[in-house]
């Protein structure tokens, strides 16, 4: 017990410059009060909305002319719509892990950061979303997707991982949203009682549910959040095996393999925390929140960037080990063909921003170095997107039949609605950042030392 | 039912003070309150504060939240509803020979019957706490104070119901002031107000 106690004292505090309560609230509702102060906001919303409303065009006209503008071709049948798709689902999971594992495992950390890296889960999967919904062709019948009774009499077939993912990637979405919206209430309240304008106060009040923060209120409250945590577990686990599954279910060399559901999880926790980092990195600075989102925040993420970065160099590895110890001539093939066929420059790529760059975080130095820190989790973002491109592409190009090779080129329509998908994350962003308290307010206060009964007294 | 009509504007509610509500200097002033409640035998009370205070359940006597049933049989609904599903859909309704697979191929509905106990067990949990807490609930008594704004700020409050067996304007005030409570308000509607 004292060993414990006397490890914390050495810790780092969680919130820096001896915040009161009411100097919290303060700090973190003004952001979301008054004219936006921040010039930078403007230009970056307006930059976000051009992208979005160009993604919004771009889908426009691949509904009018098909998926043929894409670059997609006979052996290729998934591009960059899948390649974008993972990508962007595998960020929403490092907010969930935050959000939920860490909870149950009582990493307090985490308060400063998962009110944020939740939205970002909630808008990366809308961005997700749109990939699988627009490649589906016809988008008008989108609808067969879902166990609904029709005219034609058919129903979905429940034996396809891709219907699997319809599901899993669903639920995904209304339980974080469930979750997100829960977790909000208390703040909500707060900016309902904060606000002076009679319109602030309804939508604010709206939304807040006449929460009055009561004891016999937050029993419930707490309980529902530790339910919410313990079924966001595995579930976040669940939508990424899913995932894998699409991939692994078939008889593809290169996909057909028990690893994925594991190094798809690890991939996925990977890049969503370096997306957590280069947000928080840019909002704690436009924002001015060192205090909240402190250095020992950001080495603590590091580490595990370290550590899932890792995981994922093990699996690269792993590959290529069984696909030589398989004796299957095919596997083999596509994973030379990987490092030093045609894709060669995609691979090492992500060799590079995946495995490579992470190392530098052995280091105390390089963890506590915040424009190191930015790079790198760009970096990772782009490695990661890469490993994505290098599964999904890669086995597809070179199949089976060396008469149907062919090599995939993306056309500006695949690259202005992948650079599109950003315009859509960082509209919801920017709005959420304006609108909404960006960071827990009463968790914040919950961990701070005088919110403990016992603090400063005898009692 | 007459108090839920009240809170809801169907019914005129009885003249008189609603309730009161005392503020307390901090965590640790609030619990030791709520807990001399319980002892004296208050059974309509409740200590508002910014975020959950660690060991109030105990000191209030509260017995252990019930929502994780409501999650359990939500949970259940949604698996055994998703599998009742899958075995309609693909046994009986549009029988289609897939790989040689049986109809009801239980290994392979298990990805969609998990996705929908979690989907179930999510809305039970976030619905059930809605219902617990009388959520929402936009109209009641505390609010009548202009105090208590400060609830979602630093302000931490006990607040005594008037339908409370032990309420007496008179005794439940000063009750509270003797264990430490300050800026102490008997609830009154805005109208009611001089």
């Amino acid at each position: 017990m004292s060993a414990i106690k006397e490890l914390n004292t050495q810790l780092e505090p969680l919130v820096t410059g001896n915040p009161t309560f009411a100097s919290v609230t303060q700090r973190i509702s003004e952001l979301t009060e008054g004219k936006q102060p921040n010039k930078g906001w403007w230009v970056c919303f307006l930059a976000a909305l051009g992208l979005l409303f160009m993604m919004k065009t771009l889908i426009l006209y691949l509904i009018w002319e098909g998926t043929g503008i894409w670059g997609l071709n006979n052996p290729v049948g998934w591009g960059w719509a899948i390649v974008n798709f993972v990508w962007w689902v595998g960020i929403g999971h490092a907010g969930t892990l935050i959000s939920a594992i860490l909870f149950l495992f009582r990493q307090k950390w985490r308060t400063s950061i998962n009110r944020f890296a939740e939205a970002m889960t909630i808008f990366a999967v809308m961005c997700a979303l749109v990939f699988p919904g627009i490649h589906i062709g016809r988008v008008w019948v989108a609808y067969w997707m879902f166990p609904l009774p029709n005219q034609m009499q058919m129903w979905p077939n429940f034996r396809s991982p891709l219907l699997w993912d319809v599901f899993a990637v669903g639920t995904y979405f209304t339980v974080s949203c469930l979750f997100w919206f829960v977790g909000l209430i208390p703040d909500l309240a707060t900016l309902r009682d904060r606000s002076t304008g009679k319109i602030r106060r309804f939508i604010y009040g709206f939304f807040a549910f006449g929460w009055r923060g009561g004891n016999r209120q937050w029993q419930h409250y707490e309980k529902a959040y530790l339910i919410l945590a313990g079924i966001s577990t595995p579930l976040v686990l669940s939508v990424h095996t899913v995932v894998s599954f699409d991939f692994a279910v078939s008889i593809v060399p290169g996909w057909h393999t028990t690893i994925f559901p594991p190094y798809f999880v690890a991939g996925a926790v990977f890049s969503g925390f370096a997306m957590v980092m280069t947000l928080g990195i840019i909002a704690r600075k436009i924002y001015h929140l060192e205090d909240f989102i402190t250095l020992r925040h950001l080495e603590t993420m590091n580490k595990v960037m370290l550590l899932t970065g890792m995981l994922v160099g093990y699996a690269y590895g792993c590959e290529f080990f069984v696909a030589a110890y398989s004796g299957n001539i095919y596997e083999t093939a596509i994973f030379i063909n990987r490092a030093f066929g045609p894709y060669a420059w995609a691979y090492w790529t992500m060799i590079f921003c995946n495995v490579v760059v992470p190392q530098a975080f052995w280091w105390k130095k390089a963890r506590r170095c915040i424009p190191w820190m930015f790079v790198a989790s760009i970096l990772i973002n782009i490695g990661m997107w890469f490993e994505r491109f290098v599964i999904t592409v890669t086995s597809l190009a070179q199949d089976y039949l060396p008469s149907s090779w062919d090599y995939f080129r993306p056309t500006i329509f695949d690259i202005g609605i992948f650079v599109g998908s950003f315009g859509l994350f960082f509209t919801f962003f920017l709005l959420f950042l304006r609108f909404l308290p960006a960071i827990a307010i009463s968790e914040v206060k919950g961990v701070l030392p005088q919110a403990n009964p016992h603090h400063g007294g005898e009692h | 039912m007459d108090y839920l009509l009240e809170s809801i504007g169907l019914k005129k509610p009885h003249a008189g003070a609603k309730g009161v509500l005392a503020e307390f200097d901090g965590p640790g002033p609030l619990l030791a309150a709520a807990r001399k409640l319980h002892e004296r035998g208050f059974t309509r009370y409740d200590s508002h504060s910014p975020f959950p205070i660690h060991g109030m359940d105990d000191a209030m006597a509260l017995p252990p939240s019930r929502l994780g049933w409501v999650v359990f049989l939500a949970a259940c609904l949604g698996g055994g509803g998703g599998l009742l599903l899958e075995w309609f859909v693909s046994a009986v309704d549009y029988p289609v020979i897939i790989s040689g697979k049986p109809f009801f191929s239980l290994p392979a509905f298990i990805p969609v019957a998990f996705e929908l106990t979690i989907l179930g067990a999510a809305f039970g949990a976030v619905f059930g706490m809605f219902a617990f807490n009388q959520l929402p609930r936009f109209h009641h008594p505390v609010f009548y104070s202009d105090r208590f704004g400060k609830i979602t700020d630093d302000g931490f409050f006990i607040s005594i119901e008037s339908s409370d067996p032990l309420f007496s304007v008179t005794n439940t005030p000063e009750y509270l002031n003797s264990i430490g409570g300050k800026n102490i308000e008997l609830l009154h509607p805005d109208d009611e107000k001089e």
